[in-house]
């Protein structure tokens, strides 16, 4: 499967102006402890597009998202400096509340992690613990149900047993529906690390898929470990080592032609 | 090509009597629990019957049934459980969902470890003085139930908090990034899915509690008292206490009563357990995925 002939022209810089980026990091520092986990890291994330982030493991990109929804403050001892803004906010700023960032920044996981709940209830369960009221708009709630699941192409395989247990689902499958427990809520930016590591390949292909078609309604940011994902399913694409970005440009530009000979050696495989 | 060397020969002798060992312990386990159960069954069945568990003691309890010692300990049994279960849920939940790693954390959790390995009737003592002189329930049936729930409290603590753990942390991760707060993950995912290994800890408080001696002889189980306890803040009698009064302290108390006493109390056990395990077993139903 190809994307290359329906990329668009946003490129990195291409968004800037009028409207803020969706992410901003300002020389962001973080420390586990004693270990500087991100050094001045400062990238921009243009709205509705795909970000790739690739880099060896340890190199910090994971820890770069998990700071965007602000997750990665609940293992104990972290620090951070510097700034980070998400959709023209800054997300430290004493008057954020946690809850109304995570609604607009989903995250999903490496390892596919559906709730021990109905597929129903899964997808729900953003909606169930942001509104007051339990009773009524059952329409409403059967509404998002349908939209969200039929977002991520699973409404047809799951519609006749939604009340079924959602670790029964295949991977692929399960790690669609936790694509598409963050519909409900209705976020911005959809935070995904390495989603298709898990996957057989037809699997990969079906995410990847996915995410292509919810590029422009959602800006999407993608930690991966692969390779050719990273080059046929990214817009543009950020290569880190050792806690900083050490080059961050068009998709094809950073693989057709990397500006740092590092970049180069980890994308041709000779290290990571 | 493939046959045994001496090795092979010494390394499979090894491996069979290992296996036999391993094997002979295990079943050494059940012995002991067969021999208490058949002695009880034989001594004691005699002696049973539906008025020896509807009829007050007689004659200096020579005579008569365990009535008022029966519903005792059922009475302190479930007050301890009121007691400590709430709070001993509560705590697991603020250690294993709250609390930060700080040395307060761990010195709580050493305390813990340390309240369950004081002995019964050290408990007993701390009874006396704190809840039945200090807090003046003198010795009544909540003073001795507050001393059990403070007794198995750490069981309890210990046994929630290792099911909490138990659960794994990418659903809490999951509810977070969804925006829910740790009340919402724990209420909607982590107790649904802990609440099994929960009560496997209520069940073993249970076990341990009704048969604890020391803690109620001084706070609230009486020697004889041949009627029924009319609120928290009388005595009662306790068939643990009972047991071991016409055991020691009662003379020509014919040999199969005490028996059958301990059948009773055996008894009283397995039946709670099984209700704890009914409970469990009707939760999991109802959880509908």
């Amino acid at each position: 499967m190809t994307f290359g002939t329906s990329r668009r022209s946003t490129t990195c810089e291409g968004v800037l102006g009028e409207t803020p980026p969706a992410i901003r990091t300002v020389g962001l520092n973080l420390w586990y402890g004693d270990f500087q986990a991100l050094k001045d890291v400062e990238i921009e994330v243009p709205r509705g597009s795909i970000t790739g982030m690739i880099g060896p493991s340890g190199c910090g990109k994971s820890t770069l998202l998990r700071c965007v929804t602000r997750i990665v403050e609940r293992v104990g001892g972290v620090r951070t400096t510097g700034g980070l803004q998400v959709l023209g906010h800054d997300i430290y700023a004493p008057d954020v509340e946690l809850v109304q960032l995570r609604k607009r920044v989903g995250m999903v996981f490496q390892r596919p992690n559906p709730l021990p709940l109905s597929i129903r209830n899964n997808v729900l369960f953003g909606h169930a613990i942001h509104t007051t009221s339990v009773r009524g708009a059952k329409a409403e709630r059967q509404q998002l149900l349908e939209s969200a699941l039929r977002e991520v192409m699973l409404w047809d395989k799951v519609k006749d047993r939604l009340d079924a247990r959602a670790i029964d689902l295949s991977l692929e499958e399960q790690q669609k529906l936790c694509i598409a427990r963050l519909l409900p809520v209705k976020p911005s930016i959809l935070l995904m690390d390495e989603p298709c590591s898990a996957l057989d390949p037809d699997g990969t292909a079906a995410i990847e898929q996915l995410i292509w078609s919810l590029r422009g309604e959602y800006t999407i940011l993608i930690v991966t470990h692969n390779m050719a994902q990273a080059r046929r399913a990214t817009e543009q694409c950020a290569f880190m080592l050792g806690g900083t970005v050490v080059e961050y440009s068009k998709t094809e530009t950073m693989f057709a032609s990397p500006a740092a000979k590092r970049t180069a050696d980890y994308i041709e495989g000779r290290y990571g | 090509m493939f046959q045994a060397t001496a090795l092979n020969r010494r390394n499979a002798r090894i491996e069979t009597g290992m296996r036999v060992a391993y094997l002979g312990m295990t079943l050494m386990l059940i012995v002991p629990v067969l021999l208490v159960l058949g002695v009880l069954i034989d001594k004691g069945a005699p002696a049973l019957s539906w008025e020896f568990l509807t009829e007050v003691p007689l004659k200096g309890m020579t005579e008569g049934g365990i009535f008022p010692a029966l519903m005792g300990t059922v009475a302190l049994v479930l007050v301890a459980l009121l007691a400590s279960v709430p709070v001993g849920v509560a705590a697991a939940i603020y250690l294993s969902e709250y609390a930060p790693n700080t040395w307060l954390t761990r010195l709580v959790n050493l305390a813990i470890i340390n309240l369950a390995g004081v002995p019964s009737i050290v408990h007993a003592l701390f009874g006396v003085g704190a809840f039945v002189m200090f807090f003046g329930f003198g010795t009544s049936i909540l003073a001795a139930s507050l001393t059990l729930a403070v007794m198995t409290l750490p069981v309890v603590i210990v046994s929630t908090r290792e099911s909490l753990r138990a659960v794994p942390q990418e659903f809490r991760e999951a509810c977070w990034t969804l925006g829910a707060t740790r009340w919402q993950t724990i209420w909607r995912i982590v107790l649904p899915n802990a609440i099994s290994g929960i009560l496997t800890g209520v069940i073993l408080e249970v076990s341990r509690t009704v048969g604890e001696t020391a803690p109620i002889m001084f706070t609230g189980a009486a020697f004889f008292l041949p009627f029924l306890p009319q609120s928290v803040f009388d005595q009662t009698m306790a068939m643990s206490l009972h047991l071991f009064v016409i055991s020691t302290q009662v003379p020509d108390v014919p040999e199969a009563l005490p028996y059958a006493v301990a059948l009773a109390l055996i008894a009283v056990v397995l039946v709670m357990n099984a209700a704890s395990i009914a409970f469990r077993v009707v939760l999991r139903r109802r959880k509908k995925w």
